[in-house]
């Protein structure tokens, strides 16, 4: 018997070592192991053996199947690995075809600069108000300190719907509604569309967009003006950017200032942007006029504040290197994808 | 403004460059627009004299010149036509070997058809002088000098012409009309450069010319005080009208004023001098020799200088004889009373009008001065006899004629002197410095603002001096606006945040990024054609809002609508063969639907989301998801959509309200193919208005979190037959309502329409999710439900069940 047990274990071991698929081994595992299987016969037949070889038998019988389970076992293994690796090899793709994902849209170009000034002064603790286009004459002019005769108001060519109601003609119409709202202290900034009868031209369009600043508080100073407006300039524009101020004259404000930043694009040495100049007209500014004060309920005797004005085009247009403003509002989608 | 750097220096030394001088006067608020420098560019340029002309051996055209230039005889070669075969003595320009002329053009030694030619003769062009100067000269060819030259020969031609001319043209506020003056401009000038103010017409405020009622039969009456604050009239007999000297009119030249004769220049001249416009007319055309200055009656017409005839009304103020008007006050003269060559009487009229009234008046005859442009923004009264008196000199300095003696001086309102509180704490803390009250007092007194008592007194030509403020500019700009400190505002902390309506628009523009679409900007103009073309609803299209003073009919209206922008802007897009177009538009539309606009209100004003595309793979359900995407994004998860067949801009069978209660929120759907005709687009466009005012009244955050279910669910499928017109949403209503609150998600998975269905027939299968959160469901339960559900749908819909 022993020597049965022998044979079965060098024949099962070199047929499993040999064998070449699953199938195959299946059908091994069932002749040699299987319920009716050779070594499971033989184990049957252990009940004719004397009780002395049975413990030797049995042990040997034990030994044999571990051994073949074994490697039955790691047959089965190298098989499973072997189809994994077919599997992989035939799962092989090439990388470099093209993608199937779906195109992303764009911000135009005037929001994308709205939004870069937004989030600066966000961080600096300003909130963003808003306010009608088609605007009281008197939000846009009187309260601003342009009656109705004042030489000012030829700056601008106003569209008129009716004597009292106009396209605002610049976003301050806002300022003075949030002053009559607010009590100080009032930190806002006001993006917004203005309106001015200018025809359409590469530099000229009727409508375009303006940021407007306001801070109204107890003692706030022309310096503060020129802190905020040089840490706006460098935020926005590079952080080697300098700010220059020019006096000059709007209705509202008083001292009022034109500042001027240091060329973005050439960094002031003079390029064609710059007009050779090295300095780039940005904005409008100034104190806020004691008379608008007034006229909006706050006390000029107590509150002080700055306002600025820039338009959102121009800074757009030297940013990206746009030559030409008509492309802005001509929203051909070759010219809004590049953004 | 512009002044030469000539006429400036009459009022301050100057001792830096041209260019210099623009930076410094910018930096200290009168802005520099240019700066031309004529002449500057000349170089080794002589006098030179022609000695002989000669024929050019293989050119009809050419000749050969000997030209004496001083150390040596120079061999030209010229084609000028003025130029002639035996010539001789004749003065000219020479420009000499390695000589510049204007525009960068450098002469060097050549040869002509093989002849050498050492320089080239100058026409006047070609040296940059304007032919005006020199009347009586050939334009055509070589600018041949007079004989008295010849003494010059081989000088530099820029010194002996005086070819050199720095002009600067100034950017001035309307708040300084006393800079449209070279004594305004010489006064900042000096300020600036830290130089004495030489006050050359200091003189002119010390005279003292007597009062008269009357001269030479003339009288002057003002009938509209509050008009015409002052007028002067000074006069001058035995006039000889003839030529201005030439350094008159090389001044005005440089000012960029014609000159015409020499009391019409006198006029010009001190109006650029003073800042104060005069008028000369002749005594003899005054009829009854008695000047009123009046408001114009209705219907009155005058024939003005530019031989133009005027209808005049009230609102206009005129200077009339006792029968007519000779002159518009302010803005133009009359041809009637006009200076002619035979006048030997002039009256000179300085006056003083109210600002508001010159402006309307100039602005309602579209008739834009140099007067009334200085006028309308309110002069100084005090200035209009330094002017009258000025002018009565000048005529007598240029023999122009004869002063009569006194002047007549109507002054009705005296010029009120403005006095501010010179409040040194509070002018430091507006600029946010810490200058001391002396250095205040020094730089105001250059300005001749004296300061007595703590007291800033304002002089006659400052009358925009009125505020503490005001003084704070003056001394900031002379202080040095770059020599404030950059400081940061320190008060209480202010939180930066962005409303509702702003964050709304912000999640919007970015799903509509990540969907593909690019954001436009469009006009908020449109016209009644557009909005014809994009059938927009007549009640809508009625509360559009006219301009008064358009552009063109194009941008006539303020939008009630974004559709039409929208659709143009596909239509520019596909009429550029761009094949896709995915856009939205965050801008407003502008209604006058509640009469506020007659009512001096301002009209409804809503922003809008407006969606446009044509492209590959858009459809009405692809916009749809968009819509619903934004609408979740926002947490607004209840709302119906229905069918709209009645707007006229949308495919009748294709477009839906969305609505919250009664609301329409937003319409979607296809574009109207008869639409799409109008805007010649040939592909469907599908279009989407989302009512942003209002979505921001419905968006709610509130999020709370719920378990997650521990109970399984049950799932159901169910597949109904019904007609071809009934809506799934009524489906999916009979189905929630019949399911208890157990149904928790709804699913539709198939649409399927087959002949064997029956005609106008589809069969409709959902996918059900039923679960309690309490307790597992029982099949039992289940089956009573989908029982419910089974019936309603047949009795509502006459629906059946496909089996």
């Amino acid at each position: 018997m022993e020597e049965q047990i022998k044979n079965i274990q060098t024949e099962s071991i070199s047929k499993i070592s040999q064998c070449k698929d699953e199938k195959e081994l299946n059908d091994l595992k069932v002749k040699y192991l299987g319920k009716k299987g050779e070594l499971t016969s033989v184990l049957r037949g252990m009940g004719k053996l004397s009780p002395e070889e049975r413990p030797h038998i049995g042990s040997l019988v034990n030994q044999v199947r571990d051994e073949l389970e074994n490697l039955i076992s790691e047959k089965e293994k190298e098989f499973t690995r072997k189809e994994l690796e077919e599997k992989l090899k035939k799962e092989n793709i090439d990388v470099t075809e093209p993608s199937k994902k779906t195109s992303l849209g764009s911000l135009h170009p005037i929001t994308q600069i709205i939004n870069e000034v937004e989030d600066i002064f966000l961080g600096m603790g300003y909130k963003i108000a808003d306010g009608p286009e088609v605007e009281k004459a008197i939000y846009n002019f009187d309260k601003l300190n342009t009656p109705p005769d004042h030489p000012a108001r030829d700056l601008q060519d106003t569209f008129y719907v009716t004597d009292d109601i106009v396209l605002r003609s610049q976003t301050s119409p806002v300022q003075a509604r949030v002053m009559e709202e607010q009590k100080p202290p009032i930190k806002i900034i006001c993006p917004g569309a203005v309106y001015r009868s200018d025809s359409i031209d590469a530099t000229h369009s009727p409508v375009f967009h303006q940021v407007e600043g306001l801070v109204v508080d107890k003692n706030i100073a022309m310096s503060d003006l020129k802190g905020t407006l040089e840490m706006f300039a460098k935020k926005c524009l590079g952080e080697n950017t300098k700010i220059r101020f020019r006096p000059h004259h709007f209705p509202f404000t008083e001292p009022s200032a034109e500042a001027d930043v240091s060329c973005f694009v050439c960094g002031g040495k003079g390029c064609k942007v710059c007009k050779g100049e090295g300095w780039i007209e940005l904005l409008g500014c100034g104190m806020v006029h004691p008379k608008v004060l007034q006229n909006c309920g706050i006390d000029p005797e107590i509150y002080s504040g700055f306002a600025f004005g820039f338009g959102v085009e121009r800074i757009a247009m030297a940013k990206f290197g746009i030559d030409d403003m008509r492309l802005l509002f001509e929203n051909d989608v070759r010219f809004l994808k590049q953004f | 403004m512009k002044a030469s750097v000539e006429w400036l220096s009459e009022y301050s030394d100057i001792n830096v460059d041209t260019q210099e001088l623009g930076d410094i006067l910018t930096m200290t608020g009168s802005k520099v627009e240019t700066i031309e420098q004529r002449g500057k560019d000349i170089k080794n340029v002589v006098v030179g004299k022609i000695v002989e002309v000669t024929k050019h051996p293989d050119a009809e055209k050419l000749v050969i010149t000997k030209v004496d230039v001083g150390n040596k005889i120079l061999q030209i070669v010229t084609a000028a036509p003025n130029i002639k075969i035996g010539m001789k003595d004749i003065i000219v320009p020479v420009a000499l070997d390695g000589s510049e002329l204007p525009g960068g053009k450098k002469i060097n030694t050549s040869k002509l058809r093989g002849v050498e030619s050492q320089g080239m003769m100058c026409g006047m062009e070609e040296l940059d002088i304007d032919p005006a100067e020199y009347p009586d000269k050939e334009v055509n060819g070589i600018f041949i000098l007079d004989d008295k030259y010849a003494k010059n020969i081989g000088e530099n031609i820029v010194d002996v012409l005086n070819l050199r001319e720095d002009i600067i043209d100034f950017e001035i506020t309307p708040n300084r009309p006393d800079c449209l003056s070279i004594e305004g401009l010489g006064r900042e000038t000096a300020v600036s450069l830290n130089k004495p103010f030489k006050n050359p017409r200091g003189n002119l405020d010390k005279l003292n010319v007597p009062d008269k009622s009357e001269i030479e039969g003339l009288k002057v009456d003002i009938e509209a005080p509050d008009l015409c604050h002052r007028y002067v009239a000074r006069v001058l007999k035995d006039v000889k009208i003839g030529p201005s000297p030439e350094w008159m009119v090389r001044r005005l030249k440089a000012c960029g004023v014609r000159s015409i004769n020499n009391i019409v220049d006198i006029t010009n001249y001190v109006m650029l001098e003073l800042g104060e416009p005069l008028h000369a007319f002749d005594i003899n055309s005054i009829e009854g020799k008695h000047i009123t200055v009046r408001r114009a009656k209705n219907g009155e017409e005058i024939t003005t200088l530019d031989e133009q005839k005027r209808v005049l009304n009230e609102n206009n103020l005129v200077i009339a004889d006792s029968k007519k008007p000779v002159a518009i006050a302010g803005v133009m003269g009359g041809l009637n009373s006009e200076i002619e060559d035979n006048t030997k009487t002039v009256v000179f009229e300085a006056a003083n009008f109210y600002g508001g009234s010159i402006r309307k008046t100039s602005k309602q005859l579209g008739l834009r001065t140099e007067s009334s442009a200085r006028f309308e923004k309110g002069l100084s009264p005090e200035n209009a006899l330094r002017a009258a008196n000025r002018a009565v000199e000048l005529a007598e300095q240029i023999g122009a004629g004869k002063a009569v003696e006194g002047k007549i001086d109507v002054y009705p309102t005296k010029q009120k002197i403005n006095k501010i509180k010179l409040d040194v704490d509070r002018i430091n803390r507006l600029l946010g410095t810490n200058i001391s009250k002396q250095e205040m007092i020094d730089i105001l007194e250059k300005l001749e603002i004296k300061v007595e008592n703590d007291v800033a007194i304002a002089p006659y030509f400052r009358m925009d001096l009125e505020f503490v403020a005001d003084l704070a500019e003056e001394v900031g700009r002379f202080y040095g606006y770059d020599k404030l400190a950059t400081t940061l505002v320190n008060a209480e902390t202010t939180i930066g945040l962005r409303n509702k309506e702003q964050n709304i628009q912000k999640r919007m523009q970015e799903i509509l990024v990540d969907s593909g679409f690019s954001e436009i900007y469009t006009y908020g103009f449109v016209s009644e054609k557009d909005l014809e073309k994009s059938k927009i609803d007549k009640k809508i299209v009625d509360t559009a809002i006219e301009i008064k003073n358009p552009l063109s009919d194009e941008y006539k209206l303020m939008r009630p609508s974004t559709i039409p922008s929208m659709l143009q802007t596909l239509a520019l897009n596909n009429n550029r063969k761009n094949d896709s177009a995915k856009l939205f538009d965050l801008s407003k539309n502008y209604q006058n639907n509640n009469g506020q606009i007659e009512q001096g209100e301002v009209p409804l004003q809503e922003e809008i989301l407006t969606l446009g595309a044509y492209c590959e793979g858009m459809d009405f359900y692809v916009l749809k998801g968009i819509i619903e995407n934004i609408l979740e994004a926002i947490h607004i998860n209840h709302y119906d959509i229905e069918k709209e067949e009645e707007n006229g801009s949308y495919h009748p069978g294709r477009c839906a309200n969305l609505k919250i209660g009664k609301d329409i929120i937003t319409t979607f759907g296809e574009v109207h193919p008869e639409v799409l005709l109008n805007y010649d687009i040939n592909k469907r466009v599908y279009l989407a208005e989302l009512n942003i005012t209002k979505l921001a009244k419905y968006s709610r955050v509130s999020k709370k979190y719920v378990e997650v279910p521990k109970f399984p669910a049950v799932e159901r499928d169910i597949a109904i037959i019904v007609d071809e017109s009934t809506e799934v949403g009524k489906i999916e209503k009979i189905i929630t309502k019949n399911s208890k609150k157990w149904l928790e998600k709804l699913t539709l998975f198939d649409i399927y329409r087959n002949e064997k269905l029956g005609e106008n027939k589809k069969s409709v299968a959902y996918s059900m999710v039923f679960r309690d959160k309490n307790k597992t469901l029982s099949d039992e339960e289940i089956n009573a439900i989908m029982e419910k559900i089974i019936t309603n749908l047949q009795k509502e819909l006459g629906a059946e069940l496909r089996k």
